[in-house]
């Protein structure tokens, strides 16, 4: 029953979208309805397991079974998951028109990310781990006609593979150290292979979780429809790094670097990544920043030990992150435009929906008592406890996040400068479903801190108390200083130009994302799409040419000899040919030496080729078949000669 | 007659009955190449259904007593997996060239007779035979019934590959004088290497062996072939080209080079990890950059091949014995994988030149308006030919890849580290292709290409969907191989 289960739940989701995807225009119209009932059973499949705890295995390669399994932190992951699919299918029920395709790639993507949760073994991880990739791919790339949209998928994707190969690296050193590729215990993997397994791992987790230096792809995710962002930001493919992070904290502690590198590289993001998300006047490239900053508190918390603390994080991140972008998308949709500069006021003639983004821009800015107040300080606790350094880039990372959740929430607020920004729409009820519950969780998930000792034993890691209340009030009262400020000055001055004081390079540098796509363009893609012309006409000219250039060569010596057998070269080859089986009648009769069986093979061979070299006749054919058994000959008696 | 038998003959008798019976007309010539290499497949599979483990299937009949070369087949876990997928590829062939003519089918069903014999032949000279008739067989494929610079392509194919094949017969016959007694069996020369305690003698018989077989492979840097031979056929030529006839270079190594010559393997693995690693590299980023796609694809086999080489060459280095059978395992799944989604492509990169006589990516763009049959089948063969989980291309580069990183050795590792890029360039070139022909706004002849026929869906649907299938759930295929690995291994560890 419980084995059932474990396969069912990744399954039932992965086989019906599937089946969606490759069901033509047929299975457009029931796409939506389909969807909606899979993901509703597959959340009623993930609570189920959450209390059940089933662990499946299947073998798979020689002496490397796969398995899946839900323990207490991938208990709360499904479920997690499972909960945000189902609002942004219901959401997107109402706001995309049917497509079998869309509903189709958005279940698989789920799918894929359950499987990743569950899996207990880097194969398995793998593969769920690169299906998710590609279903990013086809989902941001969904309206394929354009190719500036088409053009970001291909970086989204190969931005994150780029990250993923640290993955086959860590299989690799794994098998080699371990001999195995179970999750559990890669900290026991043997001398300085268990480096390369946290490095692997360490990369794939940095670019799927979008943080520095593989940010920017999350950027380009964008060009994806909105119900895409409210998944990909939220519950699943970002929340995929931090979730392995956390899972393999163990291991990370276990190198003695890999722990710290994980810290600052979180802790840098949530840093860099605010001011990015500060500068953006784009919503959605705003919330876009400000995923991968809130992700940079999850990858600090797997480098410092706070996995209860970052897993809390990751869930309430999820339900802020998916609220948000589905209202945004709402938005969007109901005034008819893909132009984000008309989003200004806009939560003015939608006030429930605008309600609703409030209290994710709340609890995004950490305001107390909601959610992300709390699970951010628990994380900042344990930065704290690991080094006074790190507290304080993850208190400026807080500290940005209140000013650009402020700005966010005002922009849609404030009165926009001219009036035209009528909606085409309403908004459907399907779209405003599922925005309350999520609300909710985004607002309360901060309970948890009054639960903290079943949680803290629920998800697992090391000992790690409950936030400290100095620290609850530092944040929250840097945070309300922060977030007042950025309010009065939002409705002073205009939302343009950006806040930012300072030099104009860092401004335009934090507009541009930290100009890493530039960057990586200059340093990377470029030189290698150069290279690959190079070779290509060294290929060419060189490689090939060698090879035109000494059949020319023969062709050269040989002409001589050429011309004069020319005229009865069919005669020469007969000759050669018959002479072959001669030698080879006369072998059979004599029957011993080995020379006679090469003999024989010639014979034979020629006599084949005579025939094959007289169908095109382009003259050359003769000449090079001639050198060709000639060589053959020379050859056969160097060797005899040898022997 | 045993089934083995009536597998590789069975073909050539369709030929035999093409070429004898010349009234039949096109449509019933092709309704009887489709029949008898169904009945072929069929075949095949009651040789896997009855496949006993170890050799199988064996067939020893005198040949030519004096030099102790007998016309000796049989059936083992390497040679299973390659029957299956060239008759599996031949019966799609058959049935995406319907309407092609007797004399083609009649080529075709020879060819497919030398390929199933070749992946049987347990005698070096059967094997040799088998391996020449094959590079005739393709060689009037393409000059027959290819376009563009066909005759040059043809030539240039056969002399190449054919100069290889000398080089391949001089070995064999270093391997018979080097054996004691004198045999040309494949099967007693395993039992008892020659050239025992002669290394350096065993050296250049690898050489020569190892020349004709990576011509046949292609390796770097005698690959050049391959790219014209490839744009000049016809899509079932480049199929089978690519799917079975490449085989036969990687298959040599598995068959003769490494269980014969133990010892030079040995010595040399680090050579092979290098030629390996360069080919896998360097033929993605020279497809990276072609503007046909047919040239592209060709190039990326290059590349796919090379991945092989550099598990095989892994194979031969000091280290751990299950990363060895891990990465031969997988050098085998690659062989299938990459005859299923290779000769998928092929098939596919065919329908550009049937509607629009053009292979290059800049005329086209947007196809998936008109074609989204098209447009999604060779989105999931390029998925799965840059290895996508679940699709079976990574089920075989993640064996090669943990097989040689794992191997416990540094050198392995570096060198399985460095060709890892080689599958971000792979994914990099055909979400190119597919961006440039596929999707975005629509190029000059973008218009003329029209969704797939029903006998192209046909044919390429299955091989899709088996490479699906080993994605998913390899154990059926991985079962037939892996104890031919763990053998393989052992024999290149004496």
């Amino acid at each position: 029953m419980s084995g059932a289960l474990g396969w069912a739940l990744p399954a039932l989701p992965t086989v019906a979208g599937g089946l969606l995807a490759v069901g033509g225009r047929r299975a457009d119209r029931p796409a939506p309805a389909v969807a909606v009932a899979v993901a509703a059973v597959t959340a009623g499949l993930a609570v189920a397991a959450a209390l059940l705890r089933p662990s499946v295995e299947a073998p798979m390669l020689a002496g490397l079974p796969v398995g899946m399994a839900v323990d207490g932190m991938s208990s709360v992951l499904v479920v997690t998951v499972s909960a945000v699919t189902l609002a942004v299918l219901v959401f997107a029920a109402g706001e995309m028109p049917p497509s079998a395709r869309f509903h189709g790639l958005m279940l698989v993507f789920s799918g894929a990310m359950l499987v990743t949760v569950t899996a207990t073994d880097l194969l398995l991880l793998l593969m769920a781990w690169e299906v998710m990739g590609a279903m990013s791919y086809a989902l941001i790339g969904f309206w394929w006609r354009e190719d500036g949209r088409v053009r970001s998928a291909d970086t989204a994707f190969l931005t994150t593979r780029t990250g993923d190969l640290g993955l086959y690296l860590a299989a690799g050193a794994a098998f080699a150290g371990a001999g195995t590729l179970s999750l559990d215990g890669l900290e026991a993997t043997a001398g300085p292979w268990r480096n390369v397994v946290a490095a692997g791992l360490l990369a794939a987790a940095l670019g799927k979780s979008a943080q520095l230096p593989f940010s920017f792809w999350l950027s380009r995710a964008m060009a994806g429809p909105s119900p895409v962002s409210a998944l990909l930001h939220s519950a699943t493919m970002v929340a995929a790094g931090a979730y392995l992070l956390l899972r393999t904290q163990p291991l990370l502690a276990a190198t003695g670097w890999a722990a710290p590198a994980a810290a600052w590289a979180g802790a840098a993001t949530a840093l860099l990544l605010g001011t990015v998300a500060l500068a953006q006047s784009d919503l959605k490239q705003l919330l876009a920043a400000s995923t991968s900053a809130q992700l940079g508190f999850m990858v600090l918390a797997a480098g410092t030990g706070a996995v209860a603390g970052g897993t809390a994080h990751l869930v309430a991140h999820a339900a802020v992150k998916s609220l948000l972008f589905l209202v945004a998308g709402a938005w969007l949709a109901a005034l008819g435009t893909k132009d984000l500069g008309r989003l200004h006021g806009v939560a003015r003639r939608h006030p429930f929906v605008g309600a609703m983004f409030t209290v994710g821009a709340l609890a995004l800015a950490g305001i107390p008592p909601l959610s992300l107040w709390i699970t951010k300080d628990t994380v900042l606790d344990a930065a704290l406890r690991t080094s006074w350094p790190l507290y304080a880039v993850g208190l400026a990372a807080t500290v940005l996040s209140a000013a650009y959740a402020a700005k966010a929430m005002l922009l849609v607020w404030l009165p926009a400068d001219d009036e035209t920004s009528a909606t085409t729409r309403a908004i459907s009820p399907l779209e405003k479903a599922p925005l309350p519950p999520l609300a909710l969780v985004a607002a309360g998930f901060g309970l948890v801190v009054v639960f903290w000792t079943p949680w803290h034993r629920l998800v697992g890691g090391p000992p790690e108390p409950p936030p400290a209340l100095t620290g609850l009030a530092a944040s929250a009262v840097l945070v309300l200083m922060t977030f007042s400020w950025a309010v009065r000055r939002y409705v002073r001055g205009s939302l343009q130009p950006v806040v930012m004081t300072g030099p104009r390079w860092a401004s335009s540098t934090a507009v541009n994302w930290l100009h890493l796509e530039r960057a990586v363009s200059a340093v990377i893609v470029r030189p290698v799409l150069a290279l690959a012309g190079a070779l290509a006409r060294f290929d060419d000219r060189i490689v090939d040419g060698a090879v035109r250039a000494s059949a020319a060569a023969a062709l050269r010596a040989s002409s001589p000899v050429a011309r004069r057998i020319e005229a009865g070269v069919d005669g020469a080859v007969h000759a050669i040919a018959a002479s072959g089986i001669r030698a080879a009648a006369f072998s059979v009769r004599r029957a011993e030496s080995p020379v006679d069986s090469v003999v024989r093979g010639v014979g034979s061979a020629a006599r084949r080729l005579g025939r094959l070299a007289r169908r095109p006749q382009t003259g050359q054919v003769h000449i090079y078949y001639v050198q060709a058994v000639v060589l053959l000959f020379a050859l056969a008696a160097v060797l005899v000669l040898l022997g | 007659m045993t089934v083995l038998n009536l597998v590789i003959f069975l073909p050539l008798a369709g030929t035999l009955a093409l070429l004898v019976l010349p009234r039949l007309g096109e449509r019933a010539a092709g309704a009887f190449w489709i029949t008898v290499t169904a009945l072929d497949l069929a075949l095949v599979l009651v040789l896997w259904a009855t496949y006993g483990g170890g050799m199988d299937h064996e067939t020893r009949v005198r040949w030519i007593p004096s030099v102790n070369a007998s016309y000796h087949v049989g059936v083992d876990g390497l040679s299973l997996p390659m029957l299956a997928l060239t008759s599996l590829l031949f019966l799609v062939c058959a049935v995406y060239s319907l309407g092609r003519g007797r004399a083609f089918a009649a080529l075709f069903l020879f060819l497919q007779s030398v390929c199933l014999g070749l992946f049987s032949a347990l005698d070096l000279l059967l094997f040799f035979v088998f391996f020449d008739l094959s590079i005739v067989g393709m060689y009037f494929v393409i000059a027959g019934w290819g376009h563009g610079d066909r005759l040059r392509s043809a030539l240039k194919f056969f002399l190449y590959t054919f100069l290889g094949s000398l080089a391949l017969l001089l070995g064999f016959i270093g391997l018979y004088l080097g054996s004691e007694p004198h045999t040309f069996d494949i099967v007693d020369l395993t039992a008892e290497p020659p050239l025992k305690d002669s290394p350096g003698t065993a050296a250049l018989v690898l050489l020569a062996v190892g020349i004709g077989l990576a011509v046949k492979t292609p390796t770097v840097p005698v690959h050049t072939w391959l790219p014209p031979a490839h744009t000049d056929a016809p899509a079932a030529g480049s199929a089978i080209l690519a799917g079975v006839l490449l085989k036969m270079g990687v298959y040599g190594m598995l068959r003769i080079a490494m269980p014969m010559l133990p010892e030079a393997w040995r010595r040399y693995a680090g050579v092979i990890l290098v030629i390996g690693l360069v080919g896998a590299v360097y033929g993605a980023l020279v497809a990276l950059a072609q503007e046909n796609v047919k040239r592209m694809i060709a190039y990326t086999s290059v590349s796919h091949m090379g991945y092989i080489v550099l598990g095989l060459g892994a194979a031969g280095m000091a280290g751990d014995a299950a990363a060895h059978r891990l990465a031969v395992a997988g050098g085998v799944t690659q062989m299938v994988s990459h005859g299923l989604l290779t000769g998928a492509l092929f098939l596919l990169s065919g329908v550009f030149y049937d509607r629009a006589g053009a292979y290059d990516m800049g005329r086209y763009g947007g196809i998936a308006r008109n074609a989204p049959v098209f447009a999604g089948l060779t989105a999931i063969a390029a998925f799965g030919a840059f290895g996508l989980p679940g699709l079976s291309g990574f089920i075989a580069e993640f064996q090669i890849f943990t097989g040689t990183i794992g191997g416990g050795g540094t050198a392995t590792a570096v060198a399985g580290a460095l060709a890892l890029p080689g599958i971000l360039l792979t994914a990099a070139l055909f979400l190119r292709m597919l961006h440039r022909t596929m999707l975005g706004g629509p190029g000059p002849d973008t218009g003329r290409v029209t969704d797939l026929r029903a006998a192209e869906t046909t044919a390429v649907v299955p091989l899709l969907a088996l490479s699906l299938l080993i994605g998913i759930a390899p154990r059926f295929l991985l079962d037939v191989i892996e104890p031919a690995s763990a053998v393989l291994v052992s024999l290149v560890s004496r």
